[in-house]
Parts: structure tokens; C-alpha cells; sequence
């Protein structure tokens, strides 16, 4: 997602939208590269944070499927920013109480960013989704084209169970209901409505992903690939 | 070999310290900010603790650096320099000469005390009070972009965080 926003950078609707999103991308950057290297460090294999975020293929990759969709237009990145954000808030919120202190001190240092980037994305829904008719017609499509990916949050895979035995990571069915009871809430005031029967795209625990991520890398990873352990 | 004296304290690390800048803001010091939570001097052995004011803030890894250097230059060369996450930090750290050096500088210092990210208790041109939020994401992770309405001047405020 952090990588996905940057591409706003210098593209932005107006400067301070395009100053808001390299800040938000930044954040995300910022937080993804404590969570890297903490997972190298349980792995234990001496893999730092760059090796982590450069150095693996597609299916390594874990993130879940709706941040590597594509930008589109503002409305469809504010779009897939809200869905996102509601169920980052809420994750990190639970794991500021986890058991490990790392997971812990992350979480804490990411749900202070986290709150500003919500309050920001949900200014846009209501406004754009509660808009003009072109503006609410283009939130409604995002809305339409988005909501498929949106089951794949809350998907557990083999392990979880025992790290929310342990009190390590919060049970994924309570994050469910508090994302879906705030996310109908404030589409509802919006005027955008939910698509029915909509077939649910999941698969990202397991390394099966949209074919947008392969794209994303072939970008963000072509530095350190032409230039290994180039340093600047 | 530099030599170093043996009675090496706490005290002067972080007067040394107080001459480092932060490379965005800088008029003032990585003390001023908070970023510098803790000095230790173990048998002439320093350790110094800092922490991130954003988890992506790009200018970290130079504060290190230029801490690296001022420990250098003041002759001291048996340090570690260490980064945690945790307790956040929050403005509430910031020193009150650092808040009026910000003022002084043109920006709206945070408005401790204030819901939120606050809103600045006035311009910091003009010092009206009727000021408006253009966006809560400013120059860097730290401000957000206000406008004065008396004076029309656009400022930086320091957000509470």
C-alpha cells in the first residue's frame, strides 16, 4: 500500500492531496519496514527488512489483496484507502495489548499514524460518495470494483490459532464485526451502497494473489535487482 | 587514541547532544524534540537511546548519523546508539524552548491539550487567531498546512501527536 501511494507522488488531484498521500505512503513505508524486520528476526535466517521487501517473489509475499490494487482515480485510491484503514485501525489497536512486547511497541507507535490516515480517507468517502452525481457515480464503481477483496482481511491461516491462544495476534472474526458494523455505518451516510452477491476474491495467506502484485514488484523491486546491495 | 577523561558523565553527553539538529526542522535539537529518551555512561561506555517522532520518518537515519559525528568530534568513540519504538513518542515531549524556537521560526507550535491533532492557538506571522485547515498532512509527517485568514499567510503547524 505504502508503495501503491507513492505512485501518487508529483500526480496528485491538488498539492495537498498529493502531499497527504506521499505523508500516508510514508507512514505505511515506515511501518511495514518494523514489521520486515521483526519477521526476520523470528525467522531467524539473517534476512534484514530490505531482503524481505526486495528480494521476494509473488507468491512469498503475504499482503492482503486489496492493497495491491491498482490506484485508478483519487476516489477509487480513497476507496480502497477507507476499507483498509477501518480494518488496519482495528487490528493494530488489539495487537497494542499483544502478549509479544515487539508486536506490541509497533502496533502502539502505528495506531497514532493510523488514526490520522482513517480520519482522512473517511473525510473523502463521505464527501465524494455524498457529492456531485459524477462524484458519488465514481465512489460507487470503486465501491462495486473494491468490495470483492474485502473478505480477504479477516482470512486466518495454519498458526494463527496458537498465536491467539497465546494472546500474540486478536481473533480475526472480532476484528470482522467491528470493521463490517463502522464500514456499513459510514457508507450508509455516504449514500453508497454495498454490492450484492458479489463473489469473495481470497487467497493472499497463501501467497495466491491478483496479477497487479507481479507489476508492483517488477517496479519497486528493479533497483536492488540491477544493483545488488547497491547503498546511497 | 583520543583521550578521554575518565570522569566522562551523563550531563555532558547531552550537552553535546543539545548541538545536534534536526535535519527538517533546523531549529531545533534532537533534544528540544524528545527524540533523545535516554544517556547512559557504563565504565566510560555510552549508550544512547533514541526514538522515532513517525515510524517513516525519513530524517532517522540521519539524526543517527549526526549524532554518530558529534559523539566523534567531541572525542568520544565508545558509544552505541540505540533505536526503540517504544514508549511512543508523543509532542508533549517537546522541551517549551523548543516550542518557542519553532514559533520564532514560523511555525505553529503543537497546542498540547488540544482533542486531537489540535489546531494552532494562532498565526504565527500576524498572531491572529482565525486560521483554517487546509490539510492535515503537511511538508513533513510532523505538520499540517494551516492558512491564516487575517493575514493570508500559509504556515506549518506542529501537530499533537
Amino acid at each position: 500500500m505504502g508503495h501503491r501511494l507513492s505512485e501518487w507522488t508529483g500526480h496528485g488531484p491538488i498539492l495537498e492531496e498529493d502531499i497527504a498521500m506521499t505523508n500516508i505512503g510514508l507512514d505505511l513505508v515506515g511501518q511495514a519496514s518494523s514489521l520486515l524486520t521483526l519477521a526476520g528476526d523470528i525467522e531467524g535466517e539473517e534476512r534484514s527488512e530490505d531482503d524481505l521487501a526486495y528480494k521476494r517473489d509473488v507468491k512469498e509475499f503475504k499482503n492482503t489483496l486489496l492493497v495491491e490494487q491498482v490506484n485508478g482515480d483519487f476516489g477509487r485510491t480513497m476507496m480502497r484507502q477507507y476499507l483498509f484503514d477501518v480494518f488496519h485501525f482495528h487490528l493494530m489497536q488489539a495487537l497494542s495489548d499483544s502478549k509479544d512486547e515487539r508486536l506490541k511497541a509497533i502496533a502502539s507507535k502505528s495506531l497514532k499514524e493510523i488514526t490520522y490516515h482513517k480520519r482522512h480517507s473517511r473525510e473523502w468517502i463521505k464527501r465524494l460518495g455524498d457529492g456531485t452525481e459524477e462524484s458519488h457515480a465514481r465512489m460507487q464503481n470503486a465501491l462495486n470494483e473494491l468490495w470483492m477483496f474485502s473478505d480477504d482481511l479477516f482470512v486466518s491461516c495454519d498458526g494463527d490459532q496458537e498465536l491467539e491462544d497465546k494472546g500474540i495476534i486478536p481473533n480475526l472474526d472480532n476484528i470482522k464485526s467491528q470493521w463490517d458494523s463502522e464500514v456499513k455505518a459510514l457508507l450508509k451516510e455516504a449514500s453508497l451502497t454495498i454490492p450484492e452477491e458479489v463473489f469473495m476474491m481470497k487467497g493472499s495467506r497463501k501467497g495466491i494473489h491478483t496479477e497487479h502484485l507481479g507489476y508492483l514488484l517488477a517496479e519497486m523491486q528493479f533497483l536492488p535487482r540491477a544493483y545488488p546491495d547497491a547503498k546511497w | 587514541m583520543i583521550e578521554r577523561s575518565p570522569g566522562l558523565t551523563e550531563g555532558e553527553i547531552w550537552n553535546h547532544l543539545s548541538e545536534v539538529c534536526d535535519p527538517e526542522v533546523p531549529v531545533l535539537t534532537v533534544i528540544d524534540l524528545g527524540i533523545v529518551r535516554n544517556i547512559q555512561v557504563v565504565n566510560g561506555k555510552v549508550k544512547v537511546v533514541i526514538t522515532p517522532t513517525y515510524s517513516g520518518c525519513p530524517a532517522m537515519n540521519i539524526i543517527e548519523q549526526d549524532i554518530n559525528a558529534k559523539l566523534i568530534e567531541k572525542g568520544i568513540d565508545n558509544f552505541t546508539i540505540e533505536t526503540v519504538l517504544t514508549p511512543a513518542w508523543t509532542t508533549e515531549w517537546m522541551s517549551k524552548e523548543g516550542k518557542a524556537k519553532l514559533k520564532e521560526y514560523g511555525i505553529a507550535p503543537p497546542n498540547i491539550g488540544a482533542v486531537g491533532s489540535g489546531r494552532p492557538k494562532e498565526c504565527p506571522n500576524c498572531r491572529s487567531k482565525d486560521t483554517k485547515l487546509k490539510s492535515e498532512f503537511g511538508s513533513t509527517a510532523c505538520k499540517a498546512l494551516y492558512v491564516c485568514e487575517s493575514c493570508k499567510e500559509p504556515f506549518d503547524y506542529f501537530k499533537c501527536h
